[in-house]
């Protein structure tokens, strides 16, 4: 890398290339992390997959952007986003926890990132509309967000039931200027509005970017929103050794559904000795319960019937809910170089309450997955006394009405 | 099993336009029946789907189809099985996606498909890169791998799909995914002569011909048509195999009469 295009120093930037290449590097042009990735998509669509590779590349490569991309996520993103130690909770745990504090990004979670860099490389390849796939809602309010800081057009997927579940998100992203469309084909979750982005994507592409919301899909999404999300584990590595005098934290723990703020973290960490955890719902486990397949465009780890069906994913986490995973995690399972456990929604309504009440923080439940398997493994296979950071993707207003319920009806079964 | 290249190239040397009607395997009680209609009614070869979950290629109509047929108990192995049986004079194509050949494996998906008669299959989401574990079975088989070639597919690589395709070359009419359209653009016809720009092989076009008039039009430049939601919409509407037989009798008419 030329030193004119070495990106400034306040841009998360231990670039990839710095990386040992098998490590969470940057991936050959197959897009392949191991067996897994690829880019398993309909003829029409293999061209714009190399134009976005060729774009990204370019963009990731020019300090230009890099600044462009760091002062926004500064002065509109609000970061870097603070580590916070946990002294009760520490206490109560016997390890020393800190978490590394996404809930705090304007929005309220760590979606955007992502959105920001690829709102910004939408403008830079002079397309003027976003299509995005939704779950909960919260990468839809990303998007619609960043759609409204830079003037584009924005159409967000989210299935029925979804919609349904999640009517505030919807308006949310109504408010922010954004057509909200249902999905009413399969299941009506978030797998047939990823689905139904990419058919409209198809369509449209000659104007629209698909501005995908996790470390999945073809090749460069996987690679690309890694990359986008590194500023979490960039900063926090940083934010640790300042914290822990220029050591690592022992483990470092994040939740997965297609793996976004996991990978984001992990990439901070991956030429580091701590142990890598990956906790997902233990209704949607792909890494336990997944078996290799191909689906939205990628090779990875994914529930589904001895026919091939793509099963549904179920939790109380609605950004879990994804039958499958990240490629680039599908292959750090198969290199032991992380590992991945699950969290059952008990646990993780416990862990949402213990926060709240021990630290003043209302976790989304997305991230209450990590933490209720660091409250589960404290002192046994965490090692009391070991220091162990978790990436809070996310802050839990959105989750309050649902938890008042589940914690009502599980009185009342009491 | 009927080969399906050299049948096509036949019919075409001979002067006629080739009609490829598509409905879904298991979509309905009467499926089998339906499409032997269709193969009685002048299609020159048939297209069958075998329901995926997650049909990224399908709009409305297909969705539907392959939901009733999933609904119904349909599986690779029941799709395949009844066409062993189906005696249908033409060729058949199977058309699904990755993950059920990838489930069921390439050289057992190859296999069952060769010992049921089928002599090719479509995978759209297969891109050419990633072609080879499944065409190598296939071809060893002698299950032809028909690909597909999009508006947006540039020149060299229009070259490179034309030469690995079997069968024929799918020309996809415009970006997008199946469903009828009201009219086919510019678009249908250039893709239609960069690919005839690079090879001799049957070119069928597909995704978007709904009509017999339309069907017509697009073999003013291509070999044939591939007619698919048009076809399937007439089923789901309760039309049966009379329906089925009459619309693909139209479709033959017009293109005969072009
Ligand atoms: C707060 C939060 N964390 C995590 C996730 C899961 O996504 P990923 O695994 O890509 O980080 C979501 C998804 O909606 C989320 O809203």
């Amino acid at each position: 890398m030329s030193a004119s295009a070495r990106p400034p120093a306040d841009a998360g930037s231990r670039s990839a290339a710095h990386a040992p290449a098998a490590v969470m590097g940057t991936p050959g042009p197959d897009g392949r992390f191991g067996e897994y990735g690829g880019r398993f998509v309909p003829e029409s669509l293999v061209p714009a997959c190399m134009e976005l590779e060729e774009a990204f590349a370019a963009a990731w490569a020019d300090a230009s952007f890099r600044t462009q991309l760091a002062s926004v996520l500064r002065d509109y993103g609000g970061r870097p986003t603070p580590v916070t130690q946990c002294a009760r909770l520490s206490e109560e745990l016997g390890v020393r926890l800190l978490l590394k504090r996404e809930d705090l990004v304007h929005g309220g979670s760590h979606k955007l990132n992502n959105v920001l860099g690829q709102a910004l490389l939408t403008v830079r390849m002079g397309k003027e509309r976003l299509v995005a796939e939704t779950g909960a809602g919260q990468h839809g309010v990303a998007t619609a967000t960043a759609a409204a800081l830079l003037g584009l057009e924005c159409t967000v997927y989210m299935g029925e039931l979804d919609t349904e579940r999640q009517e505030l998100n919807v308006f949310r992203m109504e408010l922010l200027g954004a057509e909200v469309r249902p999905v009413s084909s399969g299941s009506r979750t978030l797998k047939d509005a990823v689905n139904e982005a990419l058919r409209d994507w198809v369509a449209t592409v000659d104007r629209t970017h698909y501005c995908l919301g996790s470390v999945m899909g073809p090749h460069p999404f996987p690679y690309m929103v890694r990359e986008l999300q590194r500023v979490v584990g960039d900063e926090a590595r940083a934010q640790c050794q300042a914290l822990l005098g220029g050591a690592d934290p022992d483990v470092v723990v994040a939740c997965v559904g297609g793996g976004s703020n996991a990978a984001g973290t992990f990439a901070g960490f991956a030429d580091s000795g701590a142990r890598l955890v990956g906790v997902e719902a233990a209704g949607g486990a792909a890494v336990s319960d997944g078996i290799t397949g191909v689906l939205h465009g990628m090779k990875s780890l994914l529930l589904q019937d001895e026919e091939g069906q793509i099963l549904e994913a179920e939790s109380i986490s609605a950004g879990l809910d994804y039958p499958g995973i990240g490629p680039e995690h599908a292959w750090l399972a198969a290199s032991g170089r992380a590992q991945y456990d699950k969290a059952t929604d008990e646990e993780v309504l416990a862990a949402f309450r213990l926060l709240a009440r021990t630290e003043g923080i209302l976790p989304a439940l997305e991230p209450a997955h990590a933490l209720a398997w660091v409250v589960r493994e404290a002192g046994r296979s965490i090692p009391k006394g070991s220091t162990v950071l978790v990436t809070l993707s996310g802050r839990g207003d959105k989750d309050v009405a649902q938890v008042r319920e589940l914690l009502a009806s599980g009185d009342s079964e009491r | 099993m009927i080969a399906l290249e050299p049948w096509l190239r036949e019919r075409c040397r001979a002067g006629r336009k080739l009609l490829v009607p598509y409905l879904m395997g298991g979509m309905g009680e009467d499926w089998v029946e339906a499409l032997q209609a269709v193969a009685a009614a002048g299609a020159d070869a048939v297209e069958v789907g075998i329901p995926f979950s997650d049909p990224m290629m399908d709009g409305p109509v297909i969705q539907q189809a392959g939901v009733h047929a999933l609904d119904r108990g349909a599986t690779p192995a029941r799709v395949v099985g009844a066409l062993a049986s189906a005696e249908l004079g033409v060729p058949v194509a199977v058309m699904t996606y990755y993950n059920v050949v990838f489930r069921a494996g390439h050289r057992r998906m190859a296999q069952s498909l060769r010992a049921a008669g089928v002599g090719a299959a479509i995978v759209p989401d297969i891109p050419l890169e990633e072609l080879e574990p499944w065409a190598a079975e296939a071809d060893a088989a002698e299950v032809a791998t028909v690909l597909l070639v999009a508006p947006s597919t540039p020149e060299p690589r229009v070259a490179r799909i034309c030469a690995r395709s079997r069968g024929f070359v799918y020309a996809v009419a415009r970006m997008g995914v199946t469903g009828e359209r009201e009219s086919l653009g510019n678009e249908t016809t250039e893709v239609v002569r960069r690919i005839r720009a690079v090879t001799d092989a049957p070119v069928c076009v597909g995704v978007g011909v709904s009509t017999p008039s339309q069907a017509r039009a697009v073999c003013e430049v291509a070999d044939g048509v591939v007619v698919g939601s048009a076809l399937v919409r007439r089923l789901l509407e309760g039309g049966g195999p009379d329906a089925a037989g009459e619309f693909v009798g139209q479709l033959r008419a017009a293109l005969d009469a072009g």
